[in-house]
């Protein structure tokens, strides 16, 4: 049986990210405690997601490669950094989400950044995928870094309340 | 003191150490100053200029100094105690403060009042200084074992420089290709 974490961490391993900055959401409190045990990756928890993503492109200066685990609730927090140092300066990136305020949400205060995610991806140019089934998962991520990287900018994962 | 000399008198006793500039006319003054591979310019994303450093600082060996704004630390000041944290045992933090928002001009910060040398000492940083109580030079040449804070006190006022005339993709590449040289 497939592992909502497991698939990702692997995903994440298979990339070779090396780096990765953190704001905690209920449903990656595991893959946070794996990768917090692994001794290949550097982890950083930040304050803040903008300030996770300047964290981010100093390693990614120095040759690493980079990715943020989040809450979608977070992307608001992120916008400049993904514009104006991101897109300015083309470099690549992971986003790792929990997509909360989705269909099934318990939490009402979580739906109106739910629903605003994925138009304010569209609105920033930068390409996202929404996974809902873990047989998904672990591909998506490990081709991911690939992929930033051809295309100078960050990618986003969405991962769905159904998914975990 | 206005930033342009302050600037002046760091860049000064630069060798080999990377450099984070920040947004607007501390990365101008910088690049008219002493433009080096070395240097990153950042032409966006104000308050991020220390994170970035902390990144950079965390991912390779060589020394690294943040020349940062007080208005941009107030934007951010998360990333101080995130940097006490995390302890970089290669990374020095200028907060060059003169209590504005010095490339917009000039409107007062909050740091009129409040000291940002306390806050830092406050957040944990024990290597917490005045600009004008140490010897920057010996401080670069020594091993750095914990994070060091600089508070440089200044007047308000832009030097007479222009733009950057260098591309994002320019300022990255050579600053990649000498930090992984």
């Amino acid at each position: 049986m497939l592992d909502s974490t497991e698939s990702i961490y692997k995903g994440i391993k298979n990339a070779g990210i090396n780096f990765i900055v953190s704001v905690p959401c209920v449903n990656l409190k595991k893959l946070l405690e794996k990768i917090n045990n692994d001794s290949e990756i550097t982890h950083v928890p930040v304050t803040r997601e903008e300030e996770g993503l300047g964290i981010c492109a100093g390693a990614y200066l120095a040759g690493k490669k980079i990715a943020i685990l989040m809450q979608n609730s977070g992307l608001g927090n992120s916008i400049n950094a993904l514009t104006s140092l991101y897109e300015l300066y083309s470099f690549p990136l992971i986003m790792i989400i929990s997509h909360r305020g989705t269909k099934g949400e318990p939490i009402i205060g979580q739906v109106p950044m739910g629903k605003a995610t994925p138009n304010l991806f569209e609105g920033l140019g930068i390409d996202y995928k929404r996974i809902e089934k873990i047989e998904k998962a672990e591909k998506a991520v490990s081709e991911s870094w690939k992929k930033s990287e051809s295309l100078k900018k960050p990618i986003a994962l969405l991962f769905d309340i159904n998914y975990w | 003191m206005e930033r342009y000399d302050a600037i002046k008198e760091i860049a000064k006793n630069l060798t080999d150490e990377l450099v984070i500039a920040n947004i607007g006319f501390p990365s101008r003054e910088l690049y008219e100053i002493k433009d080096r591979a070395e240097n990153f310019y950042m032409l966006g994303s104000m308050g991020l200029a220390s994170s970035i450093g902390l990144g950079l600082g965390l991912s390779q060996d060589k020394k690294v100094i943040v020349l940062d704004g007080d208005g941009s630390i107030l934007m951010n000041l998360g990333s101080l105690v995130t940097i006490f944290n995390q302890n970089p045992s290669n990374f020095i933090l200028i907060a060059l403060d003169n209590s504005a928002y010095g490339s917009t001009g000039n409107q007062e910060t909050y740091c009129k009042n409040t000291d940002l040398l306390k806050i830092a000492k406050s957040i944990g940083f024990k290597k917490a200084f005045n600009f004008k109580d140490i010897d920057f030079k010996e401080i670069l040449s020594e091993d750095i074992e914990e994070p060091i804070f600089i508070h440089f006190k200044i007047n308000p006022g832009n030097a007479d420089v222009g733009i950057i005339d260098l591309t994002p993709d320019k300022i990255k590449n050579r600053f990649k290709e000498i930090v992984n040289k």
